[in-house]
């Protein structure tokens, strides 16, 4: 088969739906580990002792296990514990507690940098301090996280080719599949590292537009 | 003799790690006094008036606002602070929000108001200390002394029964200084309780109803401003003034 042949009738097609599943993959996990991420940041960040611990020993340990072996536990390990999860959704909670992980970092860093005299003002206000976090707190944080979380949300993007090893036939694991029927390894890689260039450009594009948007007029923020 | 005083400070003691701060401070405030608090640095006037409004907690010791004890109340705090306002030495306004947003983030979040009347409310606050003008500006774009006032029209936007201010014009220079001791006279005048830290000698002669003089967690002197400032007692108060005089 000659390559134009190929790209056009066999990897495009492919690609195309390899693609809807990896961003369904990534839309799924994000809003989710930034959810999970915020919570552990603030538990860690405010909660008490035992709440505090609990948050660390969460993230030391989703940090320092290989994703492509908690895939493996969500996928082949929990059946022989009578829990049976379909492929897709095994995928998703695995980014989602690895991501959250990450992403908790970066907030609470974020969190961290937010001077104490902006709580001090507003419980001096009669908030209470959930109040103070949500009002004051985060929004000031979120904005300061967002590099770190945009890089985050990158490597998502990247790492979610895992999925495939657990039998989603996502971006390269739809690539990796017309390469091997076809024997077109160099085109099919070329090809599908060229989608996911896009997609990490339209991300970046996509992040500095949001830092514009939400960027504090005298803060200091690039503009 | 209690009713006639809204705030009542009795034998307040701090402690940080071993280092006393405050070693039994009592006062009482009269409903419209403006006291003003002056002594060394680290004398704990600061902690003091965190004290007050329970910022930070008292080892000992208790806070009656309207002789109602505040002082260990748990979480009926908050609604005892919407009472107290401060005004902090470095402003403390919210960095992502505009002038006017900072001024109506409390009545809308602590005191549930409606979004159109706390806008109003925040409006004719920041008239009120001049800043009406710069309403839509964000906290970096306005001048020390522009934030100053920012920050007090967002605690009199919480209709205080007090205001405590720590040294609210000790980070700006001479002509930033004058425009807010402008606005907290005029708050004085319009009957409003003040308890003040700061070494504006002008201001405290010619608005204080009484003068406290602090040094090493204590009071050593209190008295009007003419008793203080004219005649001290002790030796430590005219030591101290005779020094900031000439500086």
């Amino acid at each position: 088969m000659d390559p134009i042949t190929f790209l056009t009738q066999i990897l495009a097609p492919a690609l195309w739906k390899g693609l809807i599943v990896t961003v369904a993959l990534v839309v799924l996990t994000a809003p989710f580990g930034l959810l999970l991420g915020t919570g552990l940041a603030l538990g860690r960040q405010y909660g008490g002792r035992a709440l505090s611990t609990a948050c660390s020993g969460y993230i030391v340990f989703f940090k320092g296990c290989p994703l492509l072996l908690l895939l493996f536990i969500l996928y082949f390990g929990l059946p022989s514990l009578g829990l049976t999860l379909p492929a897709f959704t095994a995928a998703v909670i695995g980014f989602i507690l690895c991501n959250a992980a990450y992403n908790s970092e970066y907030i609470q860093g974020a969190v961290a940098s937010i001077k104490d005299g902006q709580m001090t003002a507003a419980q001096a206000l009669g908030m209470t301090r959930a109040q103070a976090i949500k009002s004051i707190i985060l929004p000031q944080a979120m904005r300061r996280a967002i590099p770190g979380l945009s890089n985050e949300f990158i490597y998502l993007i990247k790492y979610s080719s895992l999925a495939y090893m657990i039998t989603v036939v996502e971006l390269t694991g739809a690539a990796k599949i017309a390469a091997t029927r076809y024997f077109m390894f160099n085109e099919s890689f070329f090809a599908v590292g060229i989608v996911y260039l896009a997609l990490v450009t339209l991300t970046t594009y996509a992040v500095g537009r949001l830092e514009q948007r939400v960027a504090i007029p005298g803060m200091g923020v690039k503009t | 003799m209690t009713g006639e005083y809204i705030l009542r400070v009795e034998d307040i003691h701090k402690k940080f790690n071993d280092r006393e701060i405050l070693r039994g401070i009592s006062f009482n405030v009269k409903k419209g006094a403006t006291i003003v608090f002056i002594g060394p640095s680290g004398t704990g006037k600061s902690t003091l008036l965190r004290c007050i409004n329970q910022l930070t907690e008292p080892d000992r010791g208790k806070v009656f606002l309207d002789d109602e004890e505040i002082t260990g109340c748990g979480s009926r705090i908050s609604g005892y602070r919407q009472r107290i306002g401060m005004v902090f030495q470095n402003f403390n306004l919210f960095d992502h929000l505009t002038a006017v947003e900072n001024v109506e983030i409390a009545p809308i979040k602590v005191r549930k108001m409606k979004k159109e009347e706390a806008h109003a409310k925040a409006m004719e606050e920041l008239h009120r200390v001049g800043m009406a003008d710069w309403a839509h500006h964000y906290p970096a774009e306005l001048s020390g002394g522009q934030a100053q006032r920012v920050s007090i029209a967002r605690c009199l936007a919480m209709d205080p029964e007090v205001i405590l201010f720590d040294e609210p014009t000790s980070a700006l220079d001479p002509e930033l200084t004058r425009e807010v001791l402008e606005v907290m006279k005029d708050l004085a005048r319009s009957g409003m309780t003040m308890l003040v830290v700061s070494h504006e000698m002008g201001f405290a002669r010619s608005v204080a109803t009484e003068i406290i003089f602090m040094e090493g967690g204590r009071i050593v002197e209190q008295g009007s401003p003419l008793e203080i400032m004219n005649n001290p007692k002790h030796p430590r108060t005219r030591e101290f003034l005779g020094r900031i005089e000439h500086t």
